[in-house]
């Protein structure tokens, strides 16, 4: 055990130095203005949660290289060693072989969606009967809103940029990412961020408790355990903002010769889409969230109303962030469900070119509608039908998609196993989130719903059978190469039909209830919703079980399963061109791309060829020192 | 398929429309609020039946069949007039439903003609709503109540503000809701159509005791309406009131306060959990005390629980008779 060489015991270093420094900073600054107590636990606090995981980061050793380069010291020659894995502790180590951190991500990601689902069963449980029976009030507002934010910020966002660091370098035919090192930080950053974030259980005051939407003033004024929200979110933006940069550069600069944008797979184009909405809109969270950091820690009063501060602007800031987020988390989905249903339908996407330009549309038309969340706030009136026809009109490129995704699956040849049932899934259930999602565009109908579990339907429809839904599909349809093995068919069919079913049993009977009468985010509630809630929370135990059944599958395939052939799918796009799992640098020739990436059905089409050596590629190995550029 | 997706739509739009979604109409904005979602499931059943119906006729019709496994379907890229109807079509739904949802909207926000309208002021506060029937309303001096009492069949324009965080002002029967915002006060309008009790509910989370932020609406006849408010200045509590009868009337001052939503307390069967359970807390304690925990609440606090929790209005809603009553009753339930 060394505490100079990068790894997990300078790390615990790391964190020990950043607690000191923040009791160096705050004492010190409290001595200098003469203020008492000199020690102040919650100063301390919420220093820490900043210094610490700072700490921890340069520890791992995710910073080395760029602290030698930036003092002038002569850079170490990169010999690969932290490229690429070798044995299972390579996952355990600021690595930069984009395969490596794919899976880093997803493995942590889905041990998050077990953690927050975990919170889901228990909100559940409480709600099965009118009254308090397991929990009280603080804990079961702390419950849910723990459980939004780790399945926001640490499941459904970051399993999308896992999916896609694994498969889209592959997809367009490069030896990695741009920039290998900011990606690996971009991974280390979010266990910082979901650690933080289940750590606030242990504050005193419990868990932050005020949704993942923390509304001020009551953020502002709730216990400490809201920092842990308000600074966990700070590092997941900066790892979403950091991973967004680098999939648009490596998209733009790094596809392989003959890969135009129209020759690239929708996937990627989907993760194009993301990542510009990604860059765009996250500072704003993380803006609204050190006003509520400043009003707390320096007395700041942005959303103090006595002192003149604005409490709607907290949500306009918010909301320009969190409406387009909803379509950061699902554009990604898109992309998988374009993948899977050309492959398994064995037929060319439907108007490829306005799946891509519909993507496009939804980007834009994305910001100009952030005020829908607002329509019961009380800012100025007259925004309100604006915004309704914006939020509306989205449902056109919306409806593009799925029309064409329909059309595609129409006349082919459909394989119906897992991935395609999922992706068939996700076609009508996301179609039901999406009109529920009109509805609510509808000021009037809107006003009434607001705060409803119509809004609990809506949002876990668009998000379990929509983003969710994708992502099992993306993860049975990649696992072969990914892990170089075939999963169980048989219990990958029963995972979905019992998921299917159960979340249906969930989630539907929540429009009802909802324009019924029954608010969002109570621990209690009347008893005319007893019936109901009690059929619900016995479904939603359905649906954590039949997570399991994923869970053992995923497992037992991935030490044990059938070994699988390079392309088992018999798909075009270049990913399935190499071996199962690939080799550490991709390709050992660079492809060159002759044609688009969905053209089955087409005689002797190909999309890219391996032509020997005499291709010359300007991308640059990954690992391969920068040229000091 | 065609045949079979009409069928399947007409079917579906007439459970939908079987279904009760809302709770009672009970005001002239909840009926053209559930006419508008009528509309809305007309419009959007179809579309999700069609979506569904091409999903099982496609897996119907062209799964592989043994023998296809190496077979791949016909290469076809996009078919333009196909693209710009579906791209159309919806639009000119879409464009159709938001033009009438905003007629809808103009309506049910619009002053009534005359200006007959009632002002009541509604003011939110952790965890209890209060309201305040102006001079103008009363005919003599403000009032202020926990109890929301409306006449039917007028308009009601709500001034809605908070102590502080925000909180949300539904009467999921009257179907409108409006946050009141720290620093703001917000308006809205609802025209009361159905004699009965509504609950109130506080729709933004605003804390601990958001889920018992509750209260109730009786909208009861004009005559009525007058008779309550005249009663209103009148003392609940005789003067000069037997001791029996002042617990008794505490007992039920208890419940219509709705504390028992916050505090468990045996005699009156309530479980709260918001704040100290009492049959612990005032067990021994003098009048004086209990008056001051329930006027000043965060002058002296339990163990265990946080400041700014309970609303410190009960001095200010409640008169000196009837808190002379509830301290007699709490007394009396925790000796």
């Amino acid at each position: 055990m060394s505490f100079r060489a990068p790894g997990f015991p300078r790390a615990g270093l790391g964190i020990l130095v950043g607690v000191g420094l923040a009791y160096a900073i705050v004492c010190s600054v409290r001595a200098l203005y003469g203020w008492d107590p000199v020690v102040d636990g919650d100063a301390v606090l919420q220093v820490a949660l900043i210094a610490a995981p700072l700490g921890f980061l340069i520890g791992l050793g995710a910073f080395d290289y760029w602290f030698r380069w930036a003092i002038g010291a002569p850079t170490l020659p990169e010999d690969h060693s932290g490229h690429g894995a070798r044995s299972w502790k390579d996952y355990f180590r600021v690595n930069t072989d984009h395969k490596v951190i794919g899976v880093q991500y997803m493995v942590t990601s889905f041990v998050f969606l077990g953690i927050g689902g975990m919170f889901a069963m228990l909100v559940r449980a409480e709600l099965a009967q009118p009254g308090m029976q397991f929990v009280d009030p603080n804990a079961f507002n702390g419950l849910f809103s723990v459980h939004a934010s780790v399945l926001i910020f640490l499941f459904i966002i970051p399993v999308f940029a896992g999916i896609a660091n694994y498969v889209l370098p592959l997809m367009i035919g490069a030896p990695d990412m741009a920039f290998p090192r900011l990606n690996a930080l971009s991974f280390w950053l979010l266990p910082v961020a979901g650690v933080m974030m289940l750590l606030s259980f242990l504050a005193p005051g419990g868990a932050f408790a005020t949704g993942w939407t923390a509304y001020a003033p009551l953020s502002t004024e709730a216990p400490i355990g809201q920092v842990f929200f308000t600074i966990g979110v700070q590092f997941a933006g900066a790892s979403s903002i950091a991973t967004a940069l680098n999939f648009l550069v490596t998209i733009v600069t790094m596809r392989a010769p003959g890969m135009s944008f129209f020759r690239m797979p929708l996937l990627v184009w989907a993760n194009f889409a993301t990542s510009l909405l990604v860059v765009i809109a996250t500072p704003f969270v993380a803006a609204s969230q050190f006003f509520v950091l400043l009003d707390r820690a320096l007395g700041f009063n942005f959303f103090n109303a006595a002192k003149g501060g604005d409490v709607l602007m907290y949500q306009h800031v918010f909301w320009f962030y969190s409406h387009p987020a909803v379509y950061i988390m699902m554009l990604p989905g898109f992309g998988i469900i374009s993948e899977i249903i050309a492959v398994k339908a064995r037929k060319p996407i439907f108007g490829y070119r306005m799946m891509a330009f519909s993507l496009l549309a939804i980007v834009v038309l994305g910001f100009t509608v952030w005020a829908h969340h607002m329509f019961v706030s009380g800012m100025q009136e007259w925004i309100r039908v604006p915004m309704m026809i914006t939020t509306a009109v989205i449902a056109v490129p919306t409806g593009i998609k799925i029309f064409s995704w329909l059309a595609t699956l129409w006349r082919g040849v459909l394989h119906l196993d897992t991935p395609m049932l999922f992706a068939l899934g996700f076609l009508t259930m996301f179609t039901l989130g999406g009109i529920s999602g009109v509805t609510l565009a509808m000021v009037p109908f809107d006003i009434h719903v607001s705060d409803t579990y119509y809004i609990v339907a809506h949002i876990h429809y668009v998000l379990f059978g929509g983003s969710l839904f994708t992502i099992f599909a993306g993860v049975y349809y990649w696992f072969p190469k990914i892990t170089g093995r075939m999963y169980d068919e048989r219990l990958g069919r029963w995972h979905f039909w019992t998921t299917f079913v159960a979340f249906n049993c969930t989630f539907a009977p929540m429009h009802l209830i909802g324009i019924e009468g029954m608010p969002r985010r109570v621990a209690d509630y009347a008893e005319t919703f007893a019936g109901w809630n009690l059929f619900i929370s016995i479904a939603s135990f359905v649906v954590g079980l039949s997570t399991l059944i994923f869970v053992y599958n995923m497992v037992t395939s991935w030490r044990a399963g059938v070994r699988a052939p390079a392309n088992p799918w018999r798909a075009m796009t270049l990913e399935w061109q190499v071996s199962s799992p690939p080799p550490i640098f991709n390709f050992d020739t660079i492809p060159t791309v002759v044609g688009g990436p969905y053209e089955y059905g087409v005689p002797g089409a190909v999309h890219g060829v391996f032509k020997d050596a005499e291709v010359k590629t300007t991308a640059t190995p990954a690992g391969a020192a920068p040229a000091g550029d | 398929m065609v045949v079979a997706g009409v069928i399947a739509s007409a079917i579906g739009i007439v459970l939908a429309l079987a279904i009760e979604w809302f709770p009672t109409v009970a005001a002239t904005q909840t009926k053209k609020i559930s006419t508008l979602y009528d509309v809305l499931l007309i419009a959007s059943v179809p579309i999700f039946v069609l979506v569904v119906t091409v999903v099982v006729a496609a897996v119907i019709r062209f799964r592989m069949r043994p023998g296809q496994e190496d077979q791949d379907g016909p290469p076809i890229h996009g078919n333009t007039r196909l693209e710009v109807i579906w791209t159309v079509l919806p639009a000119l739904l879409i464009l159709g439903l938001c033009t009438y949802s905003y007629i809808v909207l103009e309506d049910i926000e619009k002053a009534p003609a005359a200006a007959q309208e009632l002002r009541i002021g509604v003011h939110g506060e952790q965890f209890a709503w209060t309201f305040t029937y102006p001079e103008e309303v009363t005919g003599g001096e403000e009032l202020t109540t926990t109890e929301l009492v409306l006449p039917v069949d007028r308009s009601v324009r709500f001034s809605i503000t908070t102590a502080d965080v925000i909180h949300d002002f539904w009467v999921p029967d009257f179907a409108m809701k409006l946050d009141a915002v720290p620093g703001l006060t917000t308006h809205y309008r609802v025209t009361p159509t159905r004699l009965g009790t509504y609950p109130v509910v506080c729709a933004e989370l605003c804390g601990l005791g958001h889920s018992v932020m509750r209260s109730r609406v009786r909208v009861v006849e004009q005559a009525e309406f007058e008779r309550w408010l005249a009663e209103q200045s009148t003392p609940a509590v005789e003067e000069g009131a037997g001791p029996d009868e002042q617990v008794a009337a505490g007992k039920q001052i208890f419940a219509s306060e709705g504390c028992g939503g916050c505090h468990t307390l045996a005699d009156a069967g309530s479980g709260g959990q918001i704040g100290p359970n009492l049959d612990d807390v005032l067990k021994g304690v003098d009048e004086a005390k209990i008056r001051e925990d329930i006027v000043d609440p965060d002058a002296q606090i339990a163990a265990g629980y946080g400041a700014g929790i309970m609303p410190s209005t009960y001095g200010q809603t409640l008169s000196d008779s009837e808190l002379d009553a509830l301290v007699a009753y709490l007394k009396e339930a925790t000796k």
